[in-house]
Formats: C-alpha cells, sequence, structure tokens
C-alpha cells in the first residue's frame, strides 16, 4: 500500500513536470528543426534532424546584436543600482534613514505600471534625444532595478549583527572603511544573488524597451516581438531568439537555486 | 548563548541613535543621495511632467500648450474603450488570480513532504517563472497556432476529430488563451512561494491538530492558512498588481485583438500614446493609473508584514 502511494506521487509528479515544461520543449524543439519541418501539418512533436541553422541565420542576419544590447544594458544598470542601492540600503539599516516612509515609498516605486511610467520618460528623451541611446537605456534600467536591490539589500543588511561593526568603529575603522571591509563581505553571497535576479529582471523587461529603442539598441525581446508580421511569422527565429534570451536565465537561476524563493517574494519568505 | 543576544540587543539601540547623533548626520544622507536622486528623476519628475502635459493639448493634429483645465480627465469617463479595457483586465484578473493561487496550493500541498528527487521537481517547475514574459507570449503563440501548434493537435486526439481552433484570432479563445499563458507562467511563482511558507507551519501543531481528529482540510484551514496567510497576501498583492498592468503576453498572443477584444489597460494606453499620438489624453490616464496605484501600494504595504 505504501508502495503504491509511493509510485502514485513519482508518476503524478512527473505528469504535472510534463505539463509545465512541455511549452518549453516546444520551444527548442522548434529551434532545432528544418523551415519544412516546422511547417509541417500534422506537427512533428520532436526534430527527426536536429540541426542549428536557426541558430546560424541570427548569427548571419546579425539579430543576435540585440542579444548583446540586453547584456551591455542589463549588466550596467544592475552594477550602478548596486553600488547606489547597497548604500542607500545599508544608510537605511543603519541609522534608520526616512524610517518606514523613505522604505515603503521605495518599495512602492517597484509596484507601479510600466506603461504608466515609460510614457512620460519617452517624451522627455524625444526632447533631449536620449531616445534609442543605450545611455538613456541604462539609467532608466537602473531606475527600474534600483528599489529591488534596495529592498532586498535592506532584508539581507538586517541580518548583519552590529557587534561585528561596532569591534571595527572600536578599533578605529572610519564608516567608509567598516562599509567596505566588514559589511560588504558578510554581505557577500546576499549581494551576488540580489545582483543576479535584479540582472533578470532587466534581462527580461520589455515594454521599457519596445518604446525607448528603434533600430540602435534593440534588446532581444523587442527583436522577438519583430518576427511577428502581418504578412508572415518568423517561426524559426522567434523559437532560436526565445532560446538564447533563455539558457541565461536557466544557468543564473540554478546556480542562485538557493535565494529564489527569497529574490522573487520581495523577502517576504527568507528561505 | 542567551547572554550574548541579550547583549546584542542592549547594544544595537545606542549605537544606532548615536550613529544618527554624533558626526554621521551627513553620512548617512551622503549614502542614500545617489539612489534617492535617480528615483526622483524617473519617479517623481516624469510624472510632475504627465501633470503638466494631461493639462494641455497635444495629440497629432493639436500642438496646444495652453492651459485646457480639465478637458483631458473629463474624457476619461465618456471613454468607452477605456471602461472595456478596464472590464477587460479585470476579467482577466479575476480568473487568473485565484487559479493560480488554488493551482498554486495544491501544488505545494503535493510537494510539501520531503521525498527523494523532490528538490529537482521543484527546480524544474519553477522554469516558466523565470523566462520572460516575452518569451512566453512566443511560446504560448506557436502552441496554440491553429495548424502548426501542438494544442488543437492534443485536443483533436481527445475529441477523435480534427479540429482547428483559431486560439489568438477569435475573441470568444483568445481569453482562455491569456488566462492559459498566464496562469502556466505564474502558477510556479505561487507554488513555490507558498512551499516555503508551508514547510515553515510549525509541524508540531498540524500532527497535533490531526491527533485532535481534524481532517485534512481543517487542519489545512485552522492551522497551515493562518499561518501562511501574510505570505500569500503578499504574494497576491505582487500577482495582483501585475495582472491589472499585464502587457507582454497579451501583445504577444493577440496585439490586443481581435479589434480591441483584448486590449488591457497598459495596451489601451500604449496605443493611444504611441500609434495615436494622444500625448495629453494619455498623459491624463498616467496621472490617474499612477496616482491609484500608489495610494493602493501605500495603504497595503503599510498593513503587511513585509514593510517591518
Amino acid at each position: 500500500m505504501k508502495t503504491l502511494r509511493r509510485a502514485g506521487w513519482y508518476l503524478t509528479s512527473t505528469f504535472i513536470t510534463i505539463v509545465f515544461l512541455f511549452p518549453v520543449y516546444w520551444m527548442f524543439a522548434v529551434s532545432l528543426k528544418t523551415p519544412q519541418e516546422i511547417f509541417k501539418f500534422p506537427p512533428a512533436w520532436y526534430p527527426a534532424d536536429p540541426q542549428l541553422q536557426n541558430f546560424l541565420v541570427l548569427f548571419r542576419d546579425g539579430d543576435v546584436w540585440s542579444v548583446w544590447n540586453s547584456l551591455v544594458i542589463a549588466s550596467t544598470s544592475t552594477l550602478i543600482a548596486m553600488v547606489f542601492g547597497t548604500l542607500c540600503a545599508y544608510s537605511i539599516v543603519r541609522f534608520r534613514t526616512g524610517g518606514e516612509n523613505l522604505a515603503v515609498w521605495i518599495l512602492s516605486q517597484r509596484m507601479l505600471p510600466p506603461i504608466a511610467v515609460v510614457f512620460p520618460i519617452f517624451l522627455l528623451y524625444a526632447k533631449v534625444g536620449w531616445a534609442d541611446t543605450y545611455h538613456g537605456l541604462i539609467l532608466l534600467y537602473t531606475a527600474f532595478a534600483l528599489p529591488y536591490v534596495i529592498w532586498m539589500m535592506r532584508g539581507y543588511l538586517q541580518e548583519i549583527p552590529i557587534e561585528l561593526e561596532e569591534s571595527a568603529l572600536v578599533d578605529g575603522c572610519s564608516r567608509w572603511q567598516v562599509l567596505r571591509h566588514v559589511v560588504i563581505p558578510v554581505a557577500r553571497s546576499g549581494l551576488f544573488a540580489t545582483a543576479v535576479f535584479a540582472f533578470i529582471f532587466s534581462w527580461n523587461e520589455f515594454l521599457f524597451a519596445l518604446v525607448l529603442t528603434r533600430t540602435q539598441v534593440l534588446t532581444y525581446p523587442v527583436q522577438i516581438s519583430q518576427y511577428f508580421g502581418a504578412q508572415s511569422t518568423f517561426w524559426a527565429k522567434i523559437s532560436a531568439m526565445s532560446v538564447l534570451g533563455t539558457l541565461p536565465v536557466f544557468f543564473a537561476v540554478a546556480a542562485f537555486q538557493r535565494y529564489l524563493v527569497r529574490g522573487i517574494s520581495l523577502g517576504a519568505v527568507k528561505g | 548563548m542567551m547572554a550574548t543576544r541579550a547583549a546584542a540587543v542592549t547594544t544595537a539601540a545606542p549605537m544606532s541613535r548615536a550613529a544618527g547623533a554624533a558626526g554621521t548626520g551627513g553620512f548617512k544622507y551622503l549614502l542614500i543621495a545617489p539612489a534617492v536622486f535617480v528615483l526622483l528623476a524617473f519617479g517623481l519628475f516624469p510624472f510632475l511632467y504627465a501633470v503638466v502635459v494631461s493639462f494641455q493639448k497635444l495629440s497629432l493634429l493639436d500642438q496646444y500648450t495652453d492651459f485646457q483645465g480639465l478637458l483631458n480627465y473629463a474624457r476619461l469617463f465618456r471613454d468607452q474603450r477605456l471602461w472595456n479595457a478596464v472590464l477587460h483586465t479585470l476579467a482577466i484578473t479575476a480568473a487568473a488570480l485565484p487559479l493560480q493561487l488554488v493551482l498554486g496550493l495544491l501544488l505545494a500541498h503535493h510537494f510539501l513532504d520531503e521525498r527523494p528527487l523532490k528538490r529537482v521537481f521543484v527546480a524544474l517547475l519553477i522554469i516558466p517563472s523565470v523566462i520572460s514574459p516575452m518569451v512566453a507570449g512566443s511560446m504560448w503563440r506557436l502552441m496554440f497556432d491553429d495548424r502548426y501548434g501542438p494544442i488543437n493537435q492534443m485536443i483533436g486526439w481527445v475529441l477523435g476529430e480534427h479540429v482547428s481552433i483559431l486560439w489568438t484570432i477569435q475573441a470568444a479563445w483568445a481569453y482562455p488563451a491569456i488566462i492559459i499563458c498566464d496562469v502556466w507562467e505564474w502558477t510556479p511563482f505561487m507554488f513555490i512561494i507558498l512551499l516555503a511558507a508551508l514547510a515553515n507551519v510549525d509541524r508540531e501543531q498540524v500532527d497535533a491538530a490531526a491527533i485532535d481528529g481534524a481532517n485534512a482540510w481543517q487542519t489545512f484551514r485552522y492551522v497551515s492558512l493562518p499561518a501562511i496567510w501574510p505570505v500569500m497576501m503578499i504574494a497576491l498583492l505582487i500577482r495582483g498588481l501585475d495582472l491589472i498592468r499585464l502587457f507582454d503576453i497579451v501583445w504577444q498572443l493577440t496585439r490586443g485583438g481581435p479589434g480591441s477584444a483584448t486590449e488591457t489597460i497598459s495596451i489601451y494606453m500604449f496605443v493611444r500614446g504611441f500609434q495615436e499620438f494622444e500625448t495629453s489624453y494619455t498623459g491624463a490616464m498616467v496621472v490617474v493609473l499612477l496616482l491609484l496605484f500608489t495610494a493602493t501600494l501605500v495603504a497595503a504595504l503599510r498593513r503587511m508584514e513585509i514593510a517591518r
């Protein structure tokens, strides 16, 4: 009876996992199919002759530049947001700067509707010529990542025992030295986890990029959206580009699995 | 052990008070200055700019920058397409949010006990929630294709006859398509948050309830649910707000079509602002939306444990 129940659990679990992962499988499968196979009816359930042609086309046509743009924009903005955000979080935690009001205001910035944020910014950017530029997007994504970084780092910094800093102060360290040589090293794993998830959120973002890019700094989600046309839909490119955009996320999440629940629940669950 | 912890507590308060007073007054503001500057520059300043624009009359045809009073705001009430968009958004939220919650709870319950390979299943199930919504929408567009997509084929197997449902083209089918895609992507989000919360519930209380003769539902209702309530509320808040501002997957699946049948608030504003260049009118919508969101958020966040 017990073995039967255990077998039932594994069977159900496997079934659930297959259901949830099938669309992901389909994306990978389509990306490896030949053009003829993609438009076969009834559909082919697996690529009979897996090949990387669809990916090579992305390189040949220069579409992979969008992945490069995404990488530059997401990583630069994450870096700036990490520096500014960690400093701000430290001040909020240690000196109660701004009290609860500042903390709540910062978190509320995270949840505003992107369309309402980006519309006035688009008007301003159009005036100063920042639309479709790296620095324009990087600054916006910095502002987008900041509330998240501040909020998460606030949680991680709260866990650092205050005696550590006190003894360093007693030993004659300046406040900056305490921050650099005590706080940052102790908070390192939290810093990495926060940076990784902040990067993923920027990497996956679509609406800001859709509004603010034309040709120069197209990010990969915008590139994908352009493959859906009125006349024809480029299935091979859609699937191959989706795979390219998804693989880095898989690796990052796999490496930082332990911090995932905390990262996506905004610290509500300390995993 | 107890003594050191007590010492830490007693020293913590004086230090932060002393830190605030003696010589660090400038330091603490220096630390928050860059972040607050960026947030104000990209949060408050554009908002004020939108307020200014919303009192003007800028569109593709008009370029009046004189004060127009509440002209654009009055138009909001007469705009049937806007109210339809609000209705569409609420309908999608009302269907998708409870589904994600219930499925997430069921999954969390299923995966609660420790078993070999449990971690592998959980790790795999997280995948939909970390993929870009943009990619998720594209994926499901391929899945839902009436001819080359696998969904209609599978339905055909079950029904035993050929079906060609136009999922993303017919209004009646577009809603299920959008809801399926959103539920698929975000059920894992609910699942892992609720799983972590359920795992933190005191096992002894659960066992005690069982000994007292409570059945599984009663144990959940009176022991587990109150314990996971705060976390569940935060998960619902995050997902609820995400659904109200839904854009990416609808854009990818239907572009708001057919016609404007699946237009959400965000898509409608995008169309008005960036395709029809109704600058001032979109500005008014932006102002109202931001005010509503900020008021809701500040009220909700203050009541939740997350702000402590």
